[in-house]
């Protein structure tokens, strides 16, 4: 964290630091800091305090509702109870399995493709990268149900990919962002690098594997994170494509759990909520500079 | 979803791969390798080729041949012409469905667009807790949205929800938030905005850091105060990725899901959207593909028009 960081000579914002040099404006600059402090807490903190802390309460102290900022007392009966009861376990294992294969199937046919476009440059190469890129520009909303109807009956196979992981990993790994950021990370590999490689007799894919592979270990990461927590949140493919409950991913199982007629107990409930949470925000506490620097990366320049 | 922050810069130029030209005469030689890369690249890049054929050239393609056929997936599939379109327009749900996404999309904008630009302006004057405010404000665009929507129906519960506890504490007349019909549009935008704001905020205040300190030199040397420096200096200087994202934000914003589909259903007309609508006539009631892929073309024409605003824009940056 910055600790009163003064800005660097030459960056300045709005206000200079010579404004603030002056006590009444001092005062200010305190009040509106506690102010956006407090608010910053209250507005995006306390909602993920209350689902954790919430979770520890008896369903009737639940119910109780005189909000008290500690929990009267410290039951982990609805963590526990989501996690075996609800199944939340089961849910659970199946969105870790379908993030870690989405994420495998993603590179690997993304790191080929973006590879062969960068470095073999094949005749319509071109072409092919525009039309991957064009997809950038459908929304997902438009080919919902076109899609849905391919992946229920693969034209040519007529194979069935409904509640099948590879109707989430297929599909996952048409992604256009990924091959437009790991061919432009590509190009700037210098071609005798590889040229040296192909001497020393290396075949393409070992080239691949052992020389621009270790290299792309910074964009590799940010693609990576991208790709677990995209398949993480998604909630209406799985949706549609998973309707065995049994292979639901999480998000989908609390939908159903929420609105099925069996009546869940508030206190799970929301303990099943906080799971579905924990691995993203551990995700991100870990890795905050990648995400927050890619995401601002792409503004500045944008 | 995949609209976001789609690539628009230029690909840098790339040396011709350090190739040595093969010596005169050998052009044999010279072609099959050329050959032989080529069936190399393709082997290559044929995973990914059949992934976003299958996924996404395909789908495209069959979504508009679809939107004239008749097709529930039992009987095989019939050309009938403009019927589903007529039908559409015939539902009364069709009308309402627009009008609830344009409010959305409206009353998204006012707040997902203001509320971030604000805080970010302001958070760029503090000096103290940067990583802090960075990591809160962005904390909920990591929640799986399903979250963030099931958190917030437990806070919208009218009787013992904790924004209503919070308006009786304070003396303030209470709401029925997602149960009125009269409330539920806004209760929808408001725990859209907090989920996706950190994004946006986040974006603008890297632009924001972007402008030259100069700038706001010179115009504090022309006597400007703070506001005459945000109205002359920050905002023009902001106006390209304002832009952006207000594009960026139509887009993502008019496909509205979870949000009406996990706090008010596909039923209740006071919050069916286009994307619940479609939800509707292909996978709940009808089970009418046909009808259901028409009204994903009309909204692909709709958004079409934003994507190509955006295009042009990010392409004139260059």
């Amino acid at each position: 964290m910055a600790r009163s960081a003064p800005t660097a000579p030459g960056t300045r914002s709005l206000i200079s630091d010579q404004d603030l040099r002056r006590p009444r404006h001092r005062v200010a600059y305190f009040a509106v800091l506690t102010a956006t402090v407090l608010l910053f807490a209250a507005a995006f903190l306390f909602p993920l305090y209350w689902m954790a802390t919430s979770a520890l309460e008896t369903p009737r102290q639940f119910a109780a509702q005189t909000p008290t900022l500690l929990p009267r007392s410290v039951h982990t009966d609805a963590y526990r109870d989501a996690w075996t009861q609800l199944d939340i376990a089961h849910f659970f294992l199946n969105t870790v399995y379908y993030a870690a294969g989405g994420w495998f199937v993603q590179i690997a046919v993304d790191v080929s493709a973006a590879y062969a476009l960068s470095k073999l440059r094949p005749v319509l190469g071109g072409a092919v990268f525009a039309g991957m890129l064009a997809s950038l520009m459908l929304p997902a909303a438009a080919l919902l149900v076109p899609a849905y109807l391919t992946v229920s009956d693969l034209p040519v196979l007529h194979v069935s990919l409904l509640n099948s992981p590879w109707g989430l990993w297929l599909p996952g790994a048409a992604n256009a962002f990924n091959i437009y950021v790991l061919r432009r990370f590509f190009d700037q590999i210098p071609g005798e690098l590889l040229d040296a490689a192909a001497i020393d007799g290396a075949s393409r894919l070992q080239t691949l594997l052992r020389v621009v592979l270790p290299l792309s270990r910074p964009v590799l990461a940010v693609i990576s994170i991208f790709a677990v927590v995209g398949m993480w949140k998604d909630f209406l493919w799985p949706l549609l494509v998973l309707q065995d409950p049994d292979k639901q991913t999480l998000s989908v199982a609390l939908h159903r759990l929420s609105t099925s007629t069996q009546q869940v107990p508030p206190t799970e409930m929301i303990a099943g909520l906080a799971i579905a949470a924990m691995p993203m925000i551990v995700l991100f506490l870990f890795f905050q500079r990648h995400i927050l620097g890619g995401l601002s990366a792409g503004a500045v320049k944008g | 979803m995949a609209t976001s922050l789609a690539p628009h810069r230029s690909r840098p130029p790339t040396a011709r791969n350090g190739r040595r030209t093969a010596p005169r005469g050998a052009r044999n030689a010279r072609l099959r390798r050329r050959l032989a890369d080529n069936a190399m690249a393709y082997t290559f890049m044929a995973a990914g080729i059949l992934c976003f054929a299958l996924f996404s050239w395909y789908p495209l393609v069959r979504g508009i041949v679809l939107s004239f056929q008749q097709d529930n997936l039992i009987t095989s599939p019939q050309w009938v012409g403009l019927t589903n379109y007529r039908h559409l327009f015939a539902d009364p749900l069709f009308l309402t469905a627009w009008k609830n996404t344009a409010e959305f999309t409206g009353l998204a904008l006012l707040l997902g667009y203001a509320v971030p630009f604000a805080v970010a302006v302001l958070l760029n004057e503090l000096r103290h807790f940067k990583a802090y405010f960075r990591v809160a404000v962005y904390l909920p665009v990591m929640l799986p949205p399903i979250v963030s929507v099931m958190l917030w129906q437990f806070f919208y519960d009218p009787g013992g929800g904790l924004f209503n506890t919070a308006l009786r504490g304070a003396g303030l007349p209470t709401s029925q938030w997602i149960q009125s019909p009269h409330t539920a549009m806004i209760s929808l935008v408001l725990v859209s905005t907090w989920a996706n704001m950190g994004g946006a905020t986040l974006m603008y205040l890297a632009a924001l850091q972007s402008i030259p300190g100069e700038l706001f030199e010179a115009a504090e040397l022309d006597g400007a105060g703070v506001w005459a420096r945000l109205r002359h200096v920050t905002i023009p200087q902001m106006r390209f990725i304002m832009l952006v994202l207000l594009l960026l934000q139509i887009i993502s914003t008019m496909q509205v899901f979870v949000e009406p589909f996990q706090l008010t259903g596909f039923t209740d007309p006071s919050t069916i959207t286009v994307m619940t609508l479609i939800y509707r006539y292909a996978f709940a009631v009808n089970n009418d593909f046909g009808l259901a892929a028409s009204m994903s073309v009309l909204l692909f024409v709709v958004l079409g028009v934003f994507a190509a605003l955006y295009l042009r824009l990010t392409r004139e940056a260059d």
